[in-house]
């Protein structure tokens, strides 16, 4: 990995070394670009963003990035079938309205689709919640209950229940805790983040 | 008499007929334009700005009539968002004007001023006469187009009908279909106009008189839509103007029926009535999907999607949250539908409090973003 890729976020470093050169790629919840100014300039992907934040959409307009304000609710409706080679979510799965809807749209427009999010089940986790019967704040979960951006909390086994319920196929998996990748080993105790490869 | 107003701008006059959507076509048509900055050698770096309905050419000079500084002077120069040092810029005056560009004050052939002999316009024809003036220039291929409200109709009507001439296209505050409430409005200031008996059927210009009274009407009330309750409110709200009480008469009492007063009257100095009611009808009929023959059996997004098959620039959308006379949603419509035709698009809402007029005023979001597509 080069000088841009190596100062992705650890979860946005897999994804981006995991994208086949050249491909279309969706980015939702693509934040101020960072991910698709790597996958443009490093892989030469042709990347589209979609953000819910004005200010970052802007910010990426003005890497020569395209990106559409938008919700990833209500507005991936919009976009056609099999439109893209990957579409990509990165820690935005837990912070949708019907994360499940939100799935099911990114394996319409993607062939494949790449999902990140922060594991519920980390033994720190469950240790704050154990010991201190109170909403866990984390480095990866910073914020108090009520005003967390999180409203769907979810769990690496939750989510490996959640593709077997609907037969989504998992061509890869990577696990995360210290910002760096771990073992699958017990991953649902250690990792606190999880990064998945899926397709239909 | 070229034109109503004695332009001061260059001017050329095409060699061919101009062909109209109407099925007529128009014989010796005079552009009037500005230019800034220096076209490249290899003639890569041309941007062509679009005016709004009652703009015109200055874009980024003084206007003749008034001395006021160009329409966009904020955006366009040396070191400006759009950078005249690094690009070469040219804002004509539409087809249908009164800046210079022929229009309904022109002279017909038979040497007579048109009136309402000037066909009726569309959107298209406007940017087909642009085209014929890039080719006059020597420009084919634009670097970009970059419009607001009526301009941003032409910029996204050259994409889709000469695709193969533009770049990159910077849509601000506007619509790809005129929605139903601005074709109200719209309609509205043409019935004003011809309700002034010095209209005389359009057959005003060698009268001694022209509608004015009904002109300042149509532009009072346009010059509403342009703005926002939080603007008004700002700015006038509900103050007297050079009085303490009301006067229980007709007169100017509140601050904003002055100002109004005072838009209205001094648009009449500057603007033909003629050519406003072109114009607004041009914008009436803009219908992009209707303008490349997509038939009204499709849904409205794929119907749009359709019109936008086979463009070929990247494309930056941008609306104002206090916008209420091209909403967001007509945006949004933009985006979505470019993004299903596969075009590279942005779009997004920035926050101002100026209404429609937000795309000409102090938005230093805006100028970012302006300079920020441009760049690359």
């Amino acid at each position: 990995m080069n000088r841009i890729s190596a100062q992705l976020r650890p979860d946005l470093a897999v994804i981006a070394a995991h994208v086949a050169a050249g491909a279309k790629v969706l980015d939702i919840g693509c934040g101020d670009g960072t991910l698709m100014a790597a996958l443009r300039d490093e892989r030469g992907c042709d990347a589209r963003g979609l953000e819910l934040d004005p200010h970052n959409v802007a910010q990426c307009v003005e890497q020569g990035l395209s990106a559409i304000q938008g919700d990833a609710d209500t507005d991936l409706a919009f976009y056609p079938d099999d439109s893209f080679d990957y579409a990509i979510l990165s820690q935005t799965l837990q912070t949708t309205k019907r994360p499940d809807l939100v799935l099911e749209e990114l394996l319409r427009i993607g062939r494949r689709a790449f999902v990140s999010f922060p594991n519920f089940a980390h033994w720190r986790v469950r240790y704050d919640l154990l010991t201190r019967g109170r909403m866990p704040v984390t480095r990866l979960l910073p914020v108090a209950w009520y005003e967390t951006p999180n409203i769907h909390h979810l769990t690496i086994a939750d989510f490996r229940d959640f593709l077997s319920q609907r037969a989504i196929r998992t061509e890869g998996a990577w696990f995360l805790a210290g910002d760096a990748t771990i073992a699958p080993a017990l991953a649902n105790w250690r990792a606190e983040h999880a990064v998945f490869l899926l397709s239909r | 008499m070229a034109s109503l107003f004695t332009p001061c701008s260059d001017s050329l006059t095409l060699a061919d007929p101009l062909p109209l959507d109407g099925g007529q076509s128009l014989e010796g048509v005079q552009i009037a334009y500005e230019t800034y900055g220096t076209l490249s050698p290899a003639r890569d770096n041309a941007i062509l700005i679009c005016h709004a309905t009652t703009g015109d050419q200055h874009v980024a000079s003084p206007h003749p009539i008034t001395g006021k500084p160009g329409w966009w002077d904020r955006m366009v120069g040396a070191g400006k968002p759009i950078d005249t040092d690094r690009f070469f810029v040219i804002c004509p005056n539409v087809l249908g004007s009164c800046m210079g560009t022929t229009g309904p004050g022109s002279r017909a052939p038979d040497g007579q001023p048109y009136g309402l002999r000037f066909p009726v316009i569309t959107i298209r024809d406007m940017v087909r006469a642009h085209m014929a003036l890039l080719d006059r220039l020597g420009v084919e291929r634009l670097y970009g187009v970059v419009g607001g409200s009526m301009g941003g109709m032409q910029a996204l009507s050259l994409s889709a009908n000469w695709p193969d001439r533009v770049e990159r296209v910077l849509a601000l505050a506007t619509t790809a279909a005129m929605p139903v409430q601005n074709i109200a409005f719209q309609e509205t200031g043409r019935q004003a106009i011809m309700a002034d008996p010095d209209w005389r059927q359009g057959a005003y210009y060698n009268s001694g008189r022209a509608p004015d009274a009904g002109l300042a009407v149509a532009r009072m009330a346009a010059h509403i839509t342009y703005l926002s309750e939080e603007t008004l409110s700002e700015k006038f709200g509900r103050r007297l103007q050079d009085r303490d009480a009301k006067s229980f008469g007709f007169g100017a009492d509140y601050q904003v029926e002055s100002y109004l007063r005072h838009q209205g009257a001094s648009f009449t100095g500057r603007f033909d009535a003629n050519s406003y009611l072109y114009i607004t009808k041009a914008m009436s009929y803009f219908d992009l999907a209707e303008e490349r023959g997509v038939g009204a059996h499709h849904g409205g997004a794929a119907r749009l999607a359709e019109a936008f098959a086979g463009v070929k620039a990247r494309f930056c959308v941008v609306s104002f949250d206090t916008d209420w006379l091209y909403p967001t949603s007509e945006s949004r419509k933009i985006a979505h539908a470019l993004n299903a035709a596969g075009a590279q698009v942005s779009f997004m809402e920035l926050a101002a409090p100026f209404g429609h007029d937000s795309f000409l005023l102090d938005v230093p979001a805006l100028d970012r973003v302006i300079a920020g597509f441009l760049s690359r």
